[in-house]
């Protein structure tokens, strides 16, 4: 049962990131690596905004805001200056690392004494004990469900569609009297912005903020993309979002298994990067497969 | 009126590639006016296009429009007045939205892209009486993804997008040559309908010369950047396909060919 706990509480925290990721490879087809940075960014800021006594659930939309500036930042680099996708997030991200480190003032902060949203005093009195085990569950499961609403909702507005558009053809949005690069720099600041919120969420749930939890989140992130797309996504009554939130719980359930049959938890990335192979690999033959039958 | 001054471009300036294509060309455009341009490959008329849109940067010369200068006007801005059909259907449509979707974005132009809904339920059956017009029977399939449709089909939706909110200038790039001759008939009668309807200024570069001498009441032919045959009026009704062809093969001839 634990496990089962333990997965969905993971699955969930990194689903608010997958969403993020959602937007800038799917929708905008931008290998976004500034997450990297962000991720732990909206850790660092978790972190040291409740140390000062802020507010749990303040630091959410404070940490999101912080995601937005990074993305933003990593949208300015590529549109403005020109620098190829790829090498903008990767110049972000190493930047990034640095920042992160200011802003907590060390590679690790822990908060465990400090309320979060998930222990407080507020809780404690009302919830019962009996939901106990599940209660960090449901109140993940409110945050990620308020984000893919708030996202499905975003992409049906003017500004949704521009930016739906803007993946699928630059030339259309030009014709329409539209800065594409505009466009794009809402994009990877809304995707940002959700990468930062779920590292918001991973400090608090952890209990401490660490500089290393960044590496290989765009990797994780594309894997529970990918998963929850072919998965899920060709089921009609599906939502991408939904699909690509129950693809990164599919996701962290594989990485479970594979640390049950006895790989030891400093594999964790190995098992990232050669689950992550493996599902691209498949998904590229199925689709070979799809145009020899056309 | 459009007006290019003066104009110059050239291509991989600087190294031993360099190419002149424009070298002080000028031309007039009236309001209302629908121009066909025809030229062979190379003779510089789809780069006319990209200069007026802005799609390419010009080394020298002016663009105006209505004596406002646009030079130095980008792109996005630009498109604002204009309508543009490329050769490819699938450059004016966006695959992976439906059909309505896409007639909502287009029906946007213009407007400010703000967090209100994107499709406005009451222009729906407005949308759907514009795609019944074109008789492809689109307006049955508002919620499919244009990804889908053929070629023609895009092309139509992409013609009816382009024009769809109020513009002066419609751009139009070989729009009809990745069609089956059939249904580039239609997008084309549908083009001159829509012309005329809307009294657009129109400028269509075409490789048909049928349609070059068919339609529009000004033809251009352009030949290393320069327009050797420019008949408006009575002069270019009495052209015929025969006259174009001629010329062709003197240029031809010319080259060497």
């Amino acid at each position: 049962m634990s496990i089962v706990i333990g997965v969905l509480e993971e699955g969930l925290i990194y689903g608010i990131m997958a969403l993020g990721l959602y937007i800038t490879y799917r929708i905008l087809d931008f290998p976004d690596l500034s997450v990297d940075g962000t991720f732990p960014m909206g850790a660092a800021v978790t972190a040291m905004l409740i140390l000062k006594g802020v507010h749990p659930a303040a630091t959410l939309f404070l940490s999101f805001g912080a995601g937005v500036l990074a993305g933003c930042i990593t949208g300015i680099i590529h549109v403005k200056f020109k620098v190829r996708d790829l090498l903008s997030g990767i110049i972000m991200m190493t930047a990034l690392y640095s920042v992160n480190l200011r802003i907590a003032g060390k590679s690790n902060v822990p908060i465990f004494s400090k309320e979060t949203i998930f222990e407080n005093a507020f809780l404690q009195e009302r919830v019962p004990a009996s939901l106990q085990p599940w209660l960090i569950t449901i109140i993940l499961l409110v945050i990620v469900i308020v984000c893919k609403v708030l996202l499905d909702l975003y992409l049906k507005t003017r500004s949704g569609y521009l930016l739906r558009a803007v993946g699928d053809n630059e030339v259309l949005v030009t014709s329409l009297a539209k800065d594409k690069g505009m466009v794009k720099i809402i994009g990877l600041a809304l995707s940002n912005g959700f990468v930062a919120l779920s590292g918001c969420v991973y400090c608090q749930q952890k209990g401490f903020f660490e500089i290393s939890t960044g590496t290989g989140t765009m990797v994780m992130g594309l894997a529970s993309v990918i998963i929850g797309t072919k998965l899920f996504g060709r089921l009609g009554w599906v939502k991408t979002t939904t699909a690509v939130i129950l693809g990164t719980i599919v996701y962290k359930a594989c990485v479970s298994i594979a640390i049950a049959f006895g790989l030891a938890a400093s594999d964790l990335k190995l098992i990232t990067a050669a689950l992550f192979l493996v599902i691209l690999v498949l998904s590229n033959r199925k689709e070979r497969k799809v145009k020899v039958h056309a | 009126m459009l007006e290019l001054n003066h104009i110059h471009k050239y291509y991989n300036a600087g190294t031993v590639n360099e190419m002149c294509l424009f070298e002080d060309f000028s031309l007039a455009i009236e309001d209302g006016q629908f121009v066909s341009v025809v030229g062979s490959n190379g003779s510089g008329k789809t780069s006319m296009l990209n200069l007026i849109c802005g799609s390419i940067p010009l080394d020298a010369g002016s663009i105006r429009i209505g004596g406002k200068d646009i030079t130095s006007m980008p792109e996005y801005k630009r498109q604002r007045r204009i309508g543009r059909v490329y050769q490819n259907p699938a450059m004016g449509t966006c695959p992976s939205m439906t059909i309505l979707e896409n007639m909502s974005l287009a029906d946007n132009k213009g407007k400010p892209f703000n967090l209100r809904l994107g499709t406005n339920r009451q222009r729906i059956d407005g949308y759907r009486e514009q795609l019944r017009s074109l008789g492809l029977g689109l307006e049955d399939k508002m919620n499919v993804k244009v990804g889908v449709l053929s070629g023609g089909q895009r092309q139509a939706m992409a013609l009816l997008m382009s024009t769809m909110t109020p513009i002066e200038f419609l751009i139009l790039d070989e729009h009809t040559a990745a069609l089956d001759p059939k249904t580039a008939e239609i997008i084309m009668e549908l083009t001159d309908q829509i012309v005329r309807e809307k009294h657009l200024t129109t400028i269509m570069v075409t490789h048909n010369l049928r349609y070059a001498v068919e339609y529009g009441d000004r033809l251009l032919m352009m030949h290393q950047g320069k327009a050797v045959i420019d008949k408006a009026g009575e002069e270019k009704k009495a052209v015929l396909i025969e006259d174009i062809l001629e010329k062709f093969n003197e240029i031809s001839i010319e080259c060497g060919n």
